[in-house]
């Protein structure tokens, strides 16, 4: 019996191929976008945790001498002294452009690495004199052995998967020679088995900083906001996608109702029928699950070289650009397409199961079931007073998004109501019958519609309220470049003896020289990078304070205080007039906090003579060069041929400008990507949407053509109804974009990033997005029109043929 | 009416109810219509030639069927199911179009009419009554009664007043279809129908969705208007009670009339 | 001293590298790298320093001690040089690895602790004159030879002991041409077995002062195993009557080799050739998931020895990069006395 039931059952997905079509891919995009995201993100922290496993990091406690690096000497002093810590040299070298990690470890002493673990025990494991002893190895992901390989400057080199992206392990002695620093320790790692009587630290090294394991700032934490920010974005995806599931399972259980009385008369039980019809749509919800995973699979991969650059240039954190399966995310994906089939249809399973025997057929019931009825509406305004209330009680990234959420879900049921409201009104402002008619008709096919044009709002509220924040972000980011790129040059020397003979050189041809320095300093908050700068007007004319104390630029220079960037004033709530423990022995009063995108870290600058006290040590080979702009390319090669410095030694600020840009472009490829991508499932909604209305249109539309209107003129106000709807569903959706942005500017990524942002409006854009979106509903709504033209007359009076 | 109406029209019946009779004729046009009068009496309204019809698979439905209905003539068209009685109507109301033979209305050959020609016609020279789908749904009582009158472009609050009261609807105006009786319907579908002044009425099975009482309330009130209006009624019906009741009767049988 | 372990430094310096034949890779080639010949004259003090041509060489001192409490406890302290290649550079350049290995035995318990260094850095090394081997803080400093300062640490223990010689160097074999296999392998190999002891040791449990009988060995070489052999047991014998012995076994696929040197109290070396020492373990203990006898009979018919080894504590597992057995033992029988006994390849 079961089986006749499913045969039953099955024939109507037989019979409506193109609604079997719209339930799946309604599925597969709800599942592919979710998943993409899933898939990009579970790329990342596994990158973040093979990095941080394979390199040990955040396992053991670190030396740092904050005035520069660790001499070879002290090192061995603290050795003899008993202490059992490992030498690690890190910088970056640069190799046709692509900027690599060199990690000089002390393979001989240091903890036992799984990629060197990994190497032994392959099938031919490699001498450790060839390791140990020049030239050495470099190792490195099979990825980068084109980039490294056969290279006379750079020695053999040996792949191996279990290496974070973007890195080159290789010997201290070795790296020393690639980064021309020999004899250099970045920092010394302080190994778990010490002996049990060593002499302290003070004595030995009193120069030295202890930064303990747990307080080393985690690549994993520090993105953990750009995660949920697109993790955000994939959650509303995905609640696009279930608008489309939502509308097409609702239709098919409505047209099914003859069928399932039927089959209850026959005998076959309610209970019975809610079990298979279950199946069924697991049965679907997996199909489609599975073509969203392939979706999802090379949507990630096609996204995840630019998430891995923006990550990379954002935070620095490695991510591999390469998408692999990976079951965490294959099982939240189809876990995520049953529960979104069950969440969507189960109102209609529901009241499927509730429905008497002897019931109607119940197409009118289905569409009354999602009108724009007051009580929705209420809801809708309850969830924005509740997201917003969330907002102002906790606070806070989650809030942030609770009030977005909010936002989002109470616009879109509110907006049936409303669309209704104004259809009325425009009903009765109707002088024309045709006109009269159109309004009319459109409020009947509203309910129908109102789910896709929730989608619609949401789609284009994201696409309003994103780009209104990337764009204003880019504007805000090229002022603030202007301000901060002040310089015409930018030189790098080889080494500081040779930075003061440029400095020598250049100074009586140019402006100023104003020499960059800077070290990272250990502080109890993350790592906080301290920048010495010397008295000249382009700081006081130019830099972004955003907040200043009278006098600020004098008390700098005097060494009275400190400047610090806006990351660092909003997560520690320093303001000017508070005071910054720079280092455990010196604080300072803070002056001004000057805004500073890009990165996360915290910065400090004070006047040079303060910086030369605090790190004495640290590098001087850094300049910016002002000069008159005319003369900076000629200056540039003039200073490379006198030097004999690389190209990219010497750079012009346009040059500085343009890369700055471009990190920040790349940045919100995928953002942009996913925003376009929500706004094609709206459109796909709308399209499905009328779809399956159509089959409901007849009725509506016969007596009107029999009463005299032609097909084409009755297509060409399907398309306008179409038009019209959209056209209003974005008229709506411009404030509630505006609004999200507000809350993406001010909230959100205060919350994320550590930077408030100014909110600028783009007219043009929206006009253009208006555009778009009516673009979306005529091709949305050509596809029913065409049918319509198309119909034949036999069809529209088989509406009027009796069954006699 | 348009331009291309007036192509597809020998002769330019006026768009405006009541001054159809004003002639607005070309002398080329001319030569014509004298032909036509020739050819068919002036009194005559609509008429099948030698009317074929088959449907998509082939079967013919209609046959060689010709009939005529004068202006202000009433018709009861009767036959078994399936006969070809609504095929018929559908041909004559301009919504379907027949594969042979020649149908003229008000002087027009259907045949010679393109799709929108065939709409501007529905709209301005005849109006329907069907057994169900009749309404608008979307539309109030109101709104449905005065439709097709302002469609046509003819619309006249007094004469729809007067309708809806002849018709028992005053009290229902703001009403939507679903909220009304079968009956109700249809008296709306008639009312409709004649806020237009159509010249021909077509009626498919009014009665057929209703009860006795019902039926003949609708019924009557659907002879009435006709007779007051002056206009011919071609009614489509299986009761013979009811076609006893019209001027004239054909009897369809394997889309033949005998 | 024996072959030791030594070799395993050329392995070491990255944890597992390791599949070389033999233990420990001792079996490799010496490609490149000087090997020992017969009739070689040593040069003092410049032989007690670091040979880089030679792949491997340690300093190798163990002690049998009784403490103030009248226990007895015994100590290890071993300094290895490995060399990847046979030459010496500056900074992190050198190809020379060092490797330290420290332990002290109580009857009860065993605590050991390994360093690891490269040379040319000075981090570890050692210089003959004035005379200092060191890793890190631990130390063997003299001026010279005779008078040592020893000094070594691990997370829970640690030694600090000084030493006096009381006898001449002895040299084994063939005036410290050692041979090792009957293909000829062999070693540069000279000890000083005369050492006093004084000194604390640092234990868990407290401070305890400590006297007693130290014996430095000093061997390098290049390839000191044949292919063949897959382990050795070592005994440094110090008999009540003031003779003394050293003697081991080398097994092998092909039989067994055996060597020892007798001494004599006054320093006086004789060389016993292979087939002379017989080794029958008696009794075997349950070490580290292996069977390592921990109790051994030792003949040599010749001096009427015929004595009962056995291990103070069984449990003298060096359970570092490259493990074996290394603890003090006791001897009883025809003889009596005290020593130290090293077994690997088990």
């Amino acid at each position: 019996m079961t089986l006749t039931v499913i045969q039953a059952l099955a024939s109507h997905w037989r019979a409506h191929r193109l609604q079997l079509a719209t339930l799946l891919i309604g599925l597969a995009l709800a599942t592919g976008l979710w998943s993409a995201v899933q898939a990009i993100n579970a790329e990342a922290r596994a990158s973040y945790d093979r990095a941080a496993d394979q390199l040990a990091l955040g396992q053991y406690d670190e030396l740092h001498d904050p005035t520069g690096p660790i001499p070879l000497s002290r090192y061995v002093d603290l050795r003899r002294a008993g202490w059992q810590v490992a030498a690690v040299l890190d910088g970056h070298l640069r190799i046709d452009g692509r900027a690599l990690r060199v990690l000089g470890v002390d393979m001989v002493a240091y903890p036992a690495l799984p990629a060197v673990t990994q190497l032994e025990q392959s099938g031919t494991p490699p001498d450790p004199a060839d390791i140990l002893t020049a030239p050495g190895r470099l190792l490195a992901r099979p990825e980068l052995e084109m980039l490294l390989a056969g290279r006379a400057s750079l020695p053999p080199v040996m792949t191996s998967d279990a290496l974070p992206p973007d890195l080159i392990l290789t010997d201290i002695g070795v790296a020393e020679t690639l980064l021309d620093r020999r004899g250099e320790i970045s920092r010394l790692i302080v190994l778990h088995d010490q002996p049990s009587a060593v002499a302290s630290l003070t004595e030995i090294a009193p120069e030295l900083e202890r930064t303990a394991a747990a307080s080393q700032l985690e690549t994993a934490q520090l993105t953990d906001s750009f995660h949920l920010n697109l993790s955000a974005f994939g959650l509303l995806s995905f609640a696009v996608g279930l608008f489309i599931v939502h509308g097409t399972v609702g239709l098919a259980f409505a047209q099914r109702r003859a069928m399932i009385r039927t089959l209850r008369a026959l005998g076959v039980s309610m209970r019975r029928l809610v079990w298979l019809i279950m199946v069924e749509l697991s049965v679907l919800a997996i199909i489609g699950g599975i073509l969203g995973l392939l979706l999802g699979f090379f949507l990630a991969g096609a996204l995840l070289p630019d998430v891995a650059a923006t990550l990379r240039g954002l935070y620095g954190a490695p991510v591999s650009g390469q998408i692999t399966l990976q079951p965490q995310w294959v099982l939240t994906g189809l876990a995520m397409a049953l529960g979104g089939t069950f969440l969507a249809s189960g109102h209609a399973l529901f009241r499927l199961s509730r429905m008497p025997i002897l019931s109607g057929a119940g197409l009118q019931a289905w569409r009354s079931a999602a009108s724009g009825n007051w009580v929705t509406a209420l809801a809708g305004l309850a969830a924005i007073a509740g997201g917003v209330a969330a907002l102002l009680v906790f606070g806070g990234l989650i809030a942030g998004f609770a009030m977005v959420a909010g936002l989002l879900i109470g616009s879109a049921l509110v907006l049936p109501y409303l669309l209704a409201r104004v259809l009325i009104v425009l009903q009765r402002a109707a002088r024309g019958p045709v006109a009269q008619w159109v309004w009319s008709d459109m409020r009947t096919q509203l309910p129908g519609l109102s789910l896709a044009l929730m989608a619609l709002l949401l789609a284009l509220a994201a696409n309003i309220g994103v780009g209104t924040m990337v764009s204003s972000f880019r504007l805000t980011f090229v002022g603030w470049l202007d301000q901060r790129l002040t310089s015409e040059l930018y030189v790098t020397a080889a080494d500081d003896q040779q930075g003061q003979q440029i400095s020598e050189w250049l100074t009586p041809q140019v402006d100023a020289v104003l020499p960059i320095r800077s070290v990272e300093l250990a502080h109890p908050t993350g790592p906080l990078f301290l920048y010495g700068v010397i008295d000249d007007q382009t700081y006081r004319q130019k830099w972004p304070l955003i907040s200043s104390s009278p006098g600020v630029w004098d008390r700098v220079m005097d060494g009275a205080a400190v400047l610090i960037n806006e990351q660092l004033a909003r997560r520690e709530n320093l303001w000017p007039e508070d005071v910054l423990a720079i280092t455990p022995t010196t604080s300072m009063t803070i002056a001004g906090v000057y805004s500073d995108y890009g990165n996360p870290t915290g910065q400090a600058i004070v006047s040079m003579a303060q910086f030369d006290q605090i790190a004495p040590r640290a590098e001087a080979r850094r300049f910016g060069v002002r000069l008159a702009p005319e003369r900076a390319t000629d200056l540039a090669q003039a200073l490379r041929d006198q030097f004999d410095l690389p190209r990219r030694a010497v750079v012009q600020q346009a040059a500085m400008k343009a890369q700055s840009m471009d990190v920040f472009e790349k940045t919100f490829v995928v953002t942009s990507a996913l925003n376009i991508l929500t706004l094609g499932v709206a459109g796909f909604a709308i399209l499905t949407s009328l779809l399956t209305l159509w089959t409901q249109r007849l009725p509506q539309i016969a007596p009107v053509w029999a009463l005299g209107l032609t097909r084409a003129k009755l297509a060409r106000l399907e398309l306008l109804r179409s038009v019209l709807l959209a056209a209003l569903t974005a008229i709506f959706a411009l404030p509630l974009g505006l609004a999200l942005a507000w809350a993406l500017l001010a909230v959100i990524n205060v919350e994320a990033f550590g930077w408030r942002l100014p909110m600028y409006l783009f007219p043009a854009d929206w006009v253009y997005l208006l555009l778009l979106t009516l673009c979306a509903a005529v091709i949305a709504a050509a596809l029913p029109a065409i049918r319509l033209l198309r119909l034949p007359p036999a069809d529209l009076l088989r509406v009027f043929a009796n069954e006699r | 009416m348009t331009c291309e109406d007036e192509r597809n029209n020998p002769l330019c019946s006026n768009p405006k109810c009541g001054e159809r009779n004003r002639w607005c004729v070309t002398s080329g046009q001319l030569v014509k219509l004298l032909q036509i009068l020739v050819k068919m009496g002036t009194h005559m309204l609509l008429k099948f030639d030698q009317v074929q019809k088959s449907y998509p698979g082939g079967r013919p439905v209609l046959r060689d069927v010709s009939l005529s209905l004068d202006r202000g003539q009433t018709l009861a068209l009767t036959g078994e199911s399936g006969s070809g009685k609504s095929t018929l109507l559908n041909l004559a109301a301009a919504l379907d179009t027949a594969d042979g033979g020649e149908i003229t209305l008000d002087w027009t050959n259907l045949s010679n009419l393109d799709d929108s020609g065939r709409a501007a016609l529905r709209r301005t020279s005849l109006s329907l009554v069907f057994q169900q789908f009749n309404l608008i749904p979307s539309l109030t009582t109101g709104q449905n009664l005065s439709f097709h009158a302002r469609l046509a472009g003819c619309h006249d609050p007094d004469w729809c007043a007067h309708l809806a009261d002849r018709l028992g609807l005053t009290d229902l105006l703001d009403r939507y279809p679903e909220n009304l009786s079968g009956g109700q319907q249809q008296r709306v579908a008639i009312g409709r129908a004649m806020a237009a002044k159509p010249k021909l009425l077509l009626a498919d099975e009014p009665t057929g969705n209703l009860d006795e009482t019902a039926s003949a309330t609708v019924l009557d009130l659907m002879l009435s208007l006709v007779a007051d209006t002056g206009a011919a009624l071609l009614l489509v019906t299986h009761s013979q009670e009811i076609a006893a009741r019209l001027d004239r009767r054909a009897h369809l049988t394997g889309g033949h009339i005998e | 001293m024996s072959v030791r372990i030594c070799l395993i430094l050329l392995m070491l310096a990255l944890p597992g590298f390791g599949r070389a034949q033999g233990y420990a890779g001792l079996g490799g080639s010496a490609e490149g790298f000087s090997v020992p010949k017969p009739g070689y004259q040593f040069h003092f003090p410049q032989d007690h320093g670091p040979h880089p041509s030679y792949r491997i060489e340690w300093w190798y001192l163990t002690a049998n001690l009784l403490g103030e409490d009248g226990r007895d406890y015994g100590i290890q302290w071993t300094l290895f040089r490995s060399a990847l290649k046979p030459t010496e550079k500056e900074g992190w350049q050198s190809p020379q690895l060092w490797l330290g290995h420290a332990a002290v035995t109580t009857p009860e318990t065993h605590y050991f602790a390994e360093r690891l260094s490269r040379g040319g850095i000075g981090q570890a090394g050692v210089t003959a004159d004035p005379f200092e081997a060191w890793i890190d803080e631990w130390h063997m400093r003299g001026p010279d030879l005779e008078a040592l300062h020893l000094l070594a640490n691990g997370a829970d223990f640690g030694y600090d002991l000084t030493l006096e010689a009381k006898g001449p160097l002895v040299f084994h074999g063939e005036n410290g041409y050692s041979v090792k296999s009957a293909d000829g392998q062999a070693s540069y190999y000279y000890s000083q077995p005369f050492y006093d002891v004084e000194g604390t040791l640092h234990l868990p449990g407290g401070e305890v002062a400590v006297t007693g009988k130290g014996w430095l060995d000093r061997e390098w070489s290049s390839q000191p195993l044949a292919e063949d052999q897959s382990g050795w047991d070592w005994f440094s014998l110090s008999l009540d009557d003031g003779d003394k012995m050293m003697a081991f076994r080398l097994r092998g696929d092909r039989g067994d080799f055996t060597a020892a040197t007798w001494i004599a109290e006054d320093g006086k070396a004789t060389a016993i050739p292979d087939g002379s020492v017989a080794f029958e373990p008696l009794a075997t203990a349950r070490v580290a998931g292996r069977d390592v006898p921990i109790r051994w009979r030792v003949t040599l018919p010749d001096r009427d020895l015929d004595v009962e080894v056995s291990a103070l504590t069984p449990d003298a597992w060096m359970a570092t990069r490259f493990e074996y057995w290394e603890g003090p033992v006791q001897i009883i029988g025809s003889h009596s006395g005290h020593g130290y006994l090293e077994m690997t390849g088990y």
